[in-house]
């Protein structure tokens, strides 16, 4: 039998022929859903690599116990496939094209320019209306003396919604794309199904043992436990916020409030859990560097940055909000927002609402199943 | 004609994943054999002069096979335990010795990215149980177990040893237990074997590179690219222990020497001695490193061998797989929904003897035994999906002369073969092959005994199948204390084996999925810990 060369392989093709090999081996479906979930197709249109690939955690177990990764000629790395047909999708899926384009890939040059140009505005602004940004302030209402409420509300509420829109927009598209059709299955019980996937973010355990990466000679539950405090902080951050606007609006009790009160208290809790995590995850990725030979994209390293600098300026600017520093920090704090706010749907912030629907999917999927192995009397070793 | 599929040559390389272009790279750099190794070797091994080995200054990291060679060299005294072989065996054994405060060296042939031989492709390991837990339902005792074994081939070569092995297969997963293996619970692929069959999690390579990583940790020399070359016996105090590293030839003496290295199932022309021009056409679905160069030294030194020269656990695999190391993904589940025929285009053994996972390590003898080696396992459209997505796409004709034109056979004898056993079927009942349903061909020889539905639903497709070897079990014969023996019954003091090259100690013919590790590990702790009595 001769062997034929062909010079290359597009890369849905490639992603097909390696999860053929993953459904004709299933040696990995211990580990996580992906594999589950790739058994029960036969063939994988683009659409089922997208899912497929949401699916991912991107924990590096099934690529360590892979007999048929690189170098064997099969050639399969499911992670790397899976990773760059998330990060496609999440190009393909927003809107509008063009932007998401551009921002996806400058990454640190569009978090630059955002934070850099609302700080300018910020101070230009300032300026402008002739107030003095060492000038200490203190007392209720003194952030608005720097920018005013309505500034604040009109630049972040609009930003906002834009993110809703185009989020929501791209997770239909994606939910739409979808080949299995969910069955009769419940949709509480999927919820709650998801629910139980995402608290413990489930699939970085690495199938129990927990999580492969960065190194492959040490698995370890501190990538899910340094996830989770960024997950738990950023959510008790947006708690805070909340609970923050009750006071202001509904309350009329105005900022700044004291260390000691709901919205500050949850704050720091959040906070210190992100800059916790984000700097945590940061240097997984830098050990990665060394342990794994793999450079850190930089969509990672930029969305992570951006965090931590919302985190980290928010907590500076907690301590030292008496102080003369206060209108800088506050001006800096609020562009690290506006820049986190503008590149969140063109970021890899996308992939928690990504990871949600395609769980959700997946445990309707699942529920969808007859009794598991009816008819697979299959055979192993 | 049908051809290897052309995508399965050329794997796909993204720019944005350098990591596709860097693994083998990475691996070697991260686990370095140098930096390891010479931290052991400072602190753990048994260098002779430790001044020496303290004031040398670690070799500078750039990996190369020639720095290895004044690491071995610098330990001039004797090892307590040389492993050779890097596989389940070899692993147990090695951190079995180093536990008990043994030196050990283990000499792996392959390179970091090939190590641990055929376990890379094993999935679990059959074992006594006598309580279900959340990896294992029911129970599985040890007469069952042994009436199994019994059942396959001719049954256990010695009984004696197939008592070892069945009797500690439990202690042998308490033992991975202890040493941290991870398993994992019965899903969809696993479902079948689920109570004789205990699964770790990711296979066995998962498997593997956590053994790598506990016998490092025990403080194990891990020492790949090693090829043993030679093994000399004239000192009755040590044994000389020949390792070709890097283009030069090392010798190190050890205490005892523990083989666990494989069969000779990838010495194809080895091989051709048994079974002729055949052995050509097999497929090796393992390691390509398994040569049998060790196991043909020691039968050179007199050690008695064991085990039939023909027996070997083959299955039916793809023909279009690579010629090695194919593994799981290239064997074929379809052969029991439809019908197998040879190159003549005639059907030559019963599809549907016996449940499929008993029957599965059959195909492969059967097709090694037909002419050119060869057979077609041909569904008709009604099964499509029924079985475990196979690797390769299927061969399909919507009728059967094109079939057989398009596999090369002789179009009127297929056709003939296919109506002939169609018209000897009457079932229709849908198909269940978890149980055997009794519905059989009437009058038809060779019978299909159970699941006979005919094949009348076109497009019909095909698979070409070839005998996939997995290992041979002809090795060299030991004693209950994984001795090797010599022709003359006496063991050899200092020389122990364990895994597939003591196999058919054990296995005659046929196969019983996991027992390979089950041998592997019993006989691999038995190694390591006599060979650390001897070592004493």
């Amino acid at each position: 039998m001769r062997r034929h060369k062909l010079p290359t392989e597009t890369f849905l093709e490639s992603a097909q022929r390696q999860l053929n090999i993953c459904n004709a081996c299933r040696y990995c479906e211990g580990y996580c859903a992906v594999f589950p979930a790739l058994e029960l197709r036969s063939t994988f249109t683009e659409a089922d690599v997208t899912y497929l690939a949401n699916l991912c955690h991107d924990c590096r177990a099934c690529l360590d116990a892979c007999m048929y990764a690189p170098p064997h000629e099969f050639g399969v790395d499911i992670p790397a496939t899976l990773r760059t047909a998330r990060d496609a999708g999440y190009v393909r899926y927003a809107w509008p094209h063009r932007l998401a384009t551009l921002l996806w890939h400058h990454p640190r040059a569009s978090v630059a320019v955002a934070t850099l140009g609302g700080f300018v505005a910020a101070l230009v602004a300032e300026s402008a209306n002739g107030r003095s940004l060492v000038a200490g302030r203190s007392g209720p209402g003194s952030f608005y003396t720097v920018i005013p409420w309505l500034g604040m509300v009109l630049a972040f509420g609009l930003a906002a919604l834009f993110i809703i829109a185009v989020v929501s927009g791209a997770i239909v598209t994606f939910w739409r794309s979808g080949t299995v059709r969910p069955g009769k299955a419940s949709w509480g019980a999927a919820w709650r199904g998801v629910i139980a996937d995402v608290v413990p973010l489930r699939y970085l355990g690495g199938g129990g043992p927990g999580c492969p990466y960065p190194d492959p000679d040490r698995p370890s539950h501190g990538r899910r436990l340094l996830h989770q405090a960024v997950l738990y902080g950023f959510l008790l951050d947006f708690a805070s916020t909340c609970v923050a606007a009750i006071y202001q609006d509904i309350l009329h009790r105005m900022p700044p409030y004291p260390v000691t009160s709901l919205p500050v208290l949850l704050g720091i809790i959040g906070g210190v859990g992100v800059i916790a995590g984000c700097t945590g995850l940061l240097h997984l990725r830098y050990a990665a560097w060394r342990l794994r030979h793999e450079r850190p994209a930089p969509q990672d390293v930029s969305f992570v940055a951006v965090l931590n600098l919302v985190a980290i300026t928010g907590m500076i600017l907690l301590i030292l909000r008496a102080t003369p520093a206060m209108p800088i920090l506050l001006d800096l704090h609020l562009a690290s927002v506006f820049a986190l706010f503008l590149t969140l749907p063109y970021s890899r912030f996308v992939h928690a609402a990504y990871r949600v629907a395609a769980l959700l999917r997946n445990r309707l999927e699942e529920a969808a199943q007859p009794q598991l192995g009816a008819e697979d009397e299959g055979v192993a070793a | 004609m049908w051809r290897r599929p052309l995508l399965y040559t050329a794997p796909y390389r993204t720019n944005s994943c350098p990591t596709l272009h860097l693994r083998a790279q990475t691996v070697w750099e991260v686990h370095g054999i140098i930096g390891p190794f010479a931290r052991q070797l400072r602190t753990a091994g048994p260098a002779a002069d430790p001044t020496v080995a303290e004031d040398t200054p670690a070799p500078a990291p750039a990996p190369g096979d020639a720095a290895r060679v004044p690491l071995l060299q610098a330990a001039s005294a004797p090892w307590d335990v040389v492993v050779v072989g890097g596989g389940n065996a070899a692993l147990v054994a090695a951190i079995t010795a180093a536990e008990r405060g043994r030196s050990v060296a283990l000499l792996e042939a392959a390179p970091r990215h090939l190590r641990a031989g055929n376990t890379r492709h094993t999935r679990n390991i059959r074992c006594v149980h006598t309580e279900s837990d959340r990896f294992m339902p029911g129970t599985y005792l040890a007469e069952e177990l042994f009436a199994d074994l019994a059942s396959v081939g001719r049954g256990a070569t010695r009984p004696e040893l197939a008592r070892i092995a069945v009797g500690r297969s439990a202690e042998a997963v308490a033992w991975m237990d202890q040493h941290g293996v991870s398993w994992q619970r019965p899903l969809r692929g696993t479902l079948g074997l689920a109570r004789t069959n205990r699964f770790f999690l990711g296979g066995g390579t998962a498997l593997a590179n956590h053994y790598y990583t506990v016998a490092q940790r025990a403080g194990v020399n891990l020492v790949y690219e090693a090829r043993v070359a030679d093994l000399e016996l004239e000192d009755a105090s040590f044994v000389t222990v020949v390792v070709a590293l890097g283009g030069e030839e090392v010798r190190i003496r050890a205490r005892a020497v523990v083989v666990a290295c494989g069969g000779f199932e990838a010495n194809l022309p080895w091989l051709r001695r048994y079974w002729g021009a055949a052995a050509d056409q097999y497929i090796v679905r393992g390691t390509p490193h398994n040569d049998g160069a060790v196991l043909a030294r020691l039968l050179d030194l007199g050690a008695a061998t064991c085990g039939d020269a023909r027996g070997f656990h083959a299955i039916a695999v793809d023909a279009r797989s690579p010629k090695f190391d194919g593994g799981i993904a290239t064997r074929l589940d379809c052969l029991p929904f439809g019908i197998v025929v040879n190159r003549e285009g005639r059907r030559f053994s019963d599809e549907g003897a016996d449940i499929w996972p008993k029957r599965y390590a059959s195909w492969g003898g059967l097709i090694a035994r037909q002419p050119g080696q060869i057979a077609y396992a041909i569904v008709d459209a009604s099964m499509t999906g029924r079985f475990i997505q196979p690797l390769y796409p299927p061969i399909t004709a919507g009728t059967l002369p094109d079939l057989a034109r398009a596999l090369e056979l002789d179009p009127d004898t297929l056709e003939r073969t296919v109506t002939e056993f169609n018209a000897h079927c009457d079932g229709r009942s849908p198909l269940d092959l978890s149980q055997l349903d009794h519905v059989a061909t009437s009058d038809l020889d060779p019978p299909k005994t159970n699941w006979a539905r005919p094949l009348d639903h076109p497009p019909y497709s095909a698979f070409p199948l070839r005998p996939g070897i997995t290992f041979t079990f002809m090795g060299v014969a030991i004693n209950e204390r994984a001795q090797i023996l010599t022709q003359a019954g006496s063991p050899f003091a200092r020389l122990f084996a364990a895994g597939e090259i003591m196999a058919g100690n054990v296995l005659t013919d046929g196969y019983l999925a996991g027992l390979g590790l089950t041998i592997g590990t019993v006989f691999g702790r038995i190694a390591g810990h006599e060979a650390s009595q001897v070592a004493d």
